[in-house]
């Protein structure tokens, strides 16, 4: 039998300490599943929007405490929208009516482990407004139901075609019976802002279980320095601009001039 | 290789935006035109929003004519006290234009008032010079056809507040260049374009000033009312895009270098029935989508309380 060495020691005690580490994380855990019957988070909590950014996906994981469906439903900040409809004037297509809808999530979409109908009871998705159909958008003015629900399809239309709002529900894959994840997608054109990710739990038709989780989406580096400043230096901005193309077309003039 | 604009809030290729660039910029030199009025409805076809594509349109130009009023400079082909009454009133014309920008934009009529501007001014003008140029390609072949008059008097030559215009040898009412200079400020806050398509018309036939020194002029003064435009737009709109203006002023740049050597070799009056084909085919193109029906007859804005 070899004693271990000086080194073998450290890293005995090390590895014994993460062990322990480990276990009492897992200890916690499990209490705080036991508690909340089920956990959830995301690999990320920034989407940082460089110059470079395409679009990302951001994974959701999570357990729950036993068998039972599990839903997702991502809102990105809610603002003010104006849905604009073209009527023929003179033979041209031109904004003729509007309508305002006071709040309207810049972003949604829906993930679950099984199709909707089969988890969850209607009156349920429309409380927890969960896919665009059930979303809730108020008009400013009073309207004629009709007309409203003309505007409200346009509305979730016209963001399903922009992909910010989801045309079908997305997977939620469970490994065994506790672990769950999902994939959530966000284009290149994701508004920045605040949003929340909510997490159900779902036995026998009834939410039981939820849990909201907010992930920031930021824009970063340059090109956050470039927003920032054409939004609150606007004059600043305007000037650097001007100074830059001014110096850009001269640079470009004195380059050219012998060829 | 995708370019996140921070503006426009989007992303494109950059490749696709300098090529654009580069293709407008040889357009540009070829014909001795701004270009503007090309570029901006090509951006609104990728996708850039329409009030970002005339903002970012005015930064862009202030580059090129900068660049393009060197070469003029170095041979004096700049009437500089002209210039200075366009660009007077070309900046009031431009802080005009912008207002009704914000107006438009507000409620959301914007997009129309461009599509329809556009139609108007490149219709009659490109129609024009079509007119104007093939009439001359025939009048060069048949040479026994008669000169027009040298120099006409109209009323517009009997206005108050006459001034020399020594370079140009003109002596004329200030009213009248600072009147087209109103105009053009108006064109470039609303149009995202130079207006030198505009300009140079109105300078040679209006003004009657010599040839040679119309374009040079011209572009002196769109530098300062594109630099207004850009100003204005930028504090009032926030529709400057620095990214998008940088990629498109690389590309226009370049290929505007070779632009003017191709253009070099092809006789004028061709030249103007070449670009007086395209200004009347963008016009054509755009007012079919005027009155085509749209993809869908409903559009979405949001943030804009």
């Amino acid at each position: 039998m070899r004693w271990p060495t000086r080194r073998g020691v450290v890293r005995g005690v090390v590895q014994g300490l993460a062990a322990l580490a480990g276990l009492a994380l897992g200890v916690t855990f499990a209490a705080t599943v036991w508690a909340q019957q089920m956990v959830a988070d995301l690999s990320s909590h920034l989407i940082a929007i460089t110059t470079g950014f395409t679009g990302t996906e951001v994974v959701l994981f999570g357990a729950t405490d036993g068998v039972g469906d599990v839903a997702i439903i991502v809102n990105g900040p809610r603002l003010p929208a104006i849905v604009r409809r073209k009527t023929r004037v003179l033979g041209m297509w031109m904004n003729t009516d509007s309508v305002r809808f006071s709040q309207a999530p810049s972003y949604h979409s829906v993930a679950a482990s099984r199709p909707l109908d089969q988890i969850v009871a209607k009156t349920a998705l429309e409380r927890q407004q969960i896919g665009a159909p059930q979303l809730q958008l108020d008009p400013q003015e009073t309207l004629d139901p009709q007309e409203l629900a003309a505007f409200r399809a346009a509305l979730i239309r016209n963001k399903q075609r922009a992909g910010l709002y989801g045309t079908n529900v997305g997977a939620v894959s469970f490994l065994g019976d506790r672990l769950f994840r999902t994939n959530i997608y966000f284009p290149a054109n994701v508004p920045t802002g605040l949003y929340n990710v909510e997490a159900l739990l779902i036995r026998d038709g009834e939410v039981v279980s939820a849990q909201t989780t907010p992930l920031v989406v930021s824009k970063v580096g340059f090109s956050a320095e470039v927003y920032d400043m054409a939004r609150h230096r606007p004059i600043t901005y305007g000037v650097l601009a001007v100074l830059g193309a001014v110096a850009a077309g001269w640079a470009a003039g004195a380059a050219f001039r012998r060829v | 290789m995708q370019v996140y604009l921070p503006i426009a809030e989007m992303s494109v290729n950059a490749l696709l935006v300098l090529g654009m660039g580069g293709l407008i910029g040889f357009l540009s030199g070829m014909f001795g035109v701004g270009g503007g009025f090309l570029m901006t409805p090509l951006l609104i076809f990728i996708g850039v929003p329409p009030a970002v594509a005339v903002g970012t349109q005015a930064n862009q130009l202030v580059a090129a004519s900068v660049s393009g009023v060197l070469a003029h400079w170095r041979r004096g082909n700049v009437d500089v006290k002209l210039g200075v009454v366009m660009l007077i009133g070309g900046v009031i014309g431009t802080g005009i234009g912008v207002w009704i920008f914000g107006i438009l934009q507000r409620l959301g009529q914007i997009d129309i008032a461009i599509t329809l501007s556009y139609v108007f001014f490149l219709g009659t003008i490109g129609g024009m010079m079509m007119l104007e140029s093939s009439r001359a390609i025939i009048r060069r072949r048949s040479p026994t056809a008669k000169r027009g008059k040298l120099h006409r008097h109209i009323w517009l030559h009997g206005l108050p507040f006459k001034m020399r215009f020594h370079r140009s040898k003109l002596y004329i009412s200030a009213l009248l260049p600072a009147g087209i200079g109103v105009v053009g400020g108006i064109l470039v806050a609303i149009m995202g374009i130079g207006g030198g398509f505009l300009l140079v018309p109105a300078m040679i036939y209006l003004l009657n000033m010599p040839a040679g020194l119309v374009a040079g002029t011209s572009l002196f003064q769109i530098i300062f009312t594109t630099a207004a435009a850009t100003l204005l737009q930028a504090a009032t709109n926030h529709t400057v895009d620095a990214m998008l203006a940088l990629l498109l002023l690389v590309g226009g740049v370049v290929g505007a270098q070779f632009g003017t050597k191709v253009g070099s070799r092809i006789p004028g009056e061709q030249a103007r029935l070449m670009l007086a084909t395209i200004v009347v085919g963008v016009a054509l193109k755009l007012a079919w989508d005027l009155f085509a029906p749209p993809l869908d007859v409903y559009t979405l804005s949001m943030g804009i309380a």
